[in-house]
């Protein structure tokens, strides 16, 4: 038997390059099927060539027009584009508008790019808990470049970090003065800082401020963050934005970083899915253990605090392994 | 794969408008509804090609598609969609419409396959309740 005879119908017709499987195959990850583990497990090894790029900001910054102007490029470079576009979920209904798709314009017949709307659906962060996997069944699919869109990002949204190589945080004149870029958060995570919008005024004024205080940063890590102004109304600094990414990518190469930031990654990855599976077995526990009931009820009548409850659940599911 | 079957995962419902049509006001308010009634709504809008459409509806493989058109090309527009679902196996996608379609074309685009068509005076309820009903029709 051949290895691709061994593969599970669903991922042997991705390879052979049929959307509807690859679509199909990204719904089951986000509804978390378990009827798309064996074609995930034999997808795995076929992955890891795809540059991932993740492109973060608030709302409104202009990202999906961004992602537009850039899809358009690598087009034109010949390159295979995958993009994943997460908005949010509604906290009261589930539900979701999906809307990045509305600014992706493509030739018809186009299958070098496949577009995915993916709703956070709950998880915060900025990405959905899914979008990893998903970005992985793009790089199966064969795209050599997959484009991430958060949702329009807080203070506190930079999980981005988690899934791509490259992060671009776009800003747009006029956010607020140098002591915002100054805070922890968002302006930490950025390999390229785009200051979007630059047809209106302020854009070199952000830009200037935003590359002097970056200035003041000690210069331990090796990279600075550079900072490109694009305007997505007539083009103006796309390139530069492509090549300031293209920069960040070469330097991960040269300084070694690649390798070790993908198995850091990866690690975390492994204890994120862990840690859950745990969070699960003893949340369903409160109800049905009785010990674990037990326990909350000392708590409830505040014999004991909720601190030392935790402490002694931790240890005993640790000694009974 | 088999097919999504599943209650408790979101239905994703793609929302366009195919042809030259300006009005969307109609598809927005659609929209709204049908997220606020838990579904994940893919919307994109205005100036849409059978092709786009048809292209946008297998990359996010949802479960329905609904069209609105008020310019009066709806009779050139819908069956094309279903054409091209068709010639792309995906002929099983339910497709329902909205818009300003006179009762004969109705019956017609019913004829061709277009599963509901919602006219002016139709609440957003019936609209979400017959949309759940075409996505999941075993739930």
């Amino acid at each position: 038997m051949s290895p691709a005879e061994r593969l599970p119908a669903p991922a042997r017709e991705l390879l052979k390059g049929d959307r509807r499987a690859l679509a199909r195959l990204i719904s089951a990850v986000e509804d978390h099927d378990p009827a798309a583990l064996p074609s995930l497990r034999a997808l795995y090894r076929r992955t890891g060539h795809a540059r991932v790029i993740g492109v973060t900001g608030p709302l409104g910054v202009g990202k999906s027009s961004l992602l537009n102007a850039l899809l358009k490029r690598l087009r034109e470079q010949g390159r295979r584009v995958g993009i994943v576009a997460v908005d949010p979920s509604s906290p009261f209904s589930g539900g979701s508008v999906l809307g990045d798709r509305i600014r992706i314009e493509r030739p018809p017949g186009d299958d070098g790019v496949f577009v995915r709307s993916m709703a956070s659906r709950g998880h915060t962060g900025g990405v959905a808990a899914a979008t990893r996997e998903v970005c992985r069944l793009l790089d199966a699919y064969g795209m050599d470049t997959i484009l991430v869109e958060t949702v329009g990002s807080g203070q506190v949204d930079v999980e981005i970090r988690e899934v791509a190589t490259t992060s671009v945080v776009v800003l747009v004149p006029h956010l607020g003065d140098e002591v915002q870029s100054l805070k922890a958060g968002l302006f930490e995570i950025a390999d390229v800082f785009c200051v979007n919008k630059s047809d209106l005024p302020g854009a070199e004024t952000a830009a200037k401020d935003l590359g002097e205080l970056l200035g003041l940063g000690p210069a331990s890590s090796g990279w600075r963050p550079a900072v490109v102004t694009t305007s997505t109304k007539d083009g103006t600094g796309v390139d530069s934005l492509w090549s300031a990414i293209e920069a960040h990518e070469a330097y991960l190469d040269r300084a070694g970083l690649r390798a070790s930031q993908e198995r850091e990654r990866l690690g975390q990855e492994i204890v994120g899915m862990v840690a859950e599976r745990v969070a699960r077995d003893l949340r369903d526990g409160i109800d049905r253990d009785p010990e674990l009931a037990q326990l909350l009820e000392e708590v409830v009548a505040r014999r004991i605090d909720p601190q030392s409850a935790a402490d002694r659940l931790y240890r005993d599911r640790a000694r009974r392994r | 794969m088999p097919a999504k079957s599943s209650n408790s995962t979101p239905i994703r419902v793609l929302i366009a408008k195919p042809g030259l049509d300006g009005h969307d006001r109609g598809a927005k308010v659609v929209a709204r509804a049908l997220r606020d009634a838990g579904m994940e709504v893919i919307y994109v809008g205005l100036r849409q090609t059978p092709e786009s459409i048809v292209d946008s509806a297998i990359e996010e493989d949802v479960d329905l598609v609904g069209l609105s058109c008020l310019s009066g090309a709806h009779m050139a527009l819908f069956p094309r969609v279903l054409r091209l679902l068709k010639a792309r196996r995906a002929g099983n996608l339910p497709v329902f419409a909205g818009g300003i379609i006179p009762d004969g074309d109705a019956k017609a685009l019913r004829k061709a396959g277009i599963k509901a068509i919602f006219g002016p005076g139709t609440t957003l309820e019936e609209i979400v309740t017959t949309a759940r009903k075409l996505a999941r029709p075993h739930a």
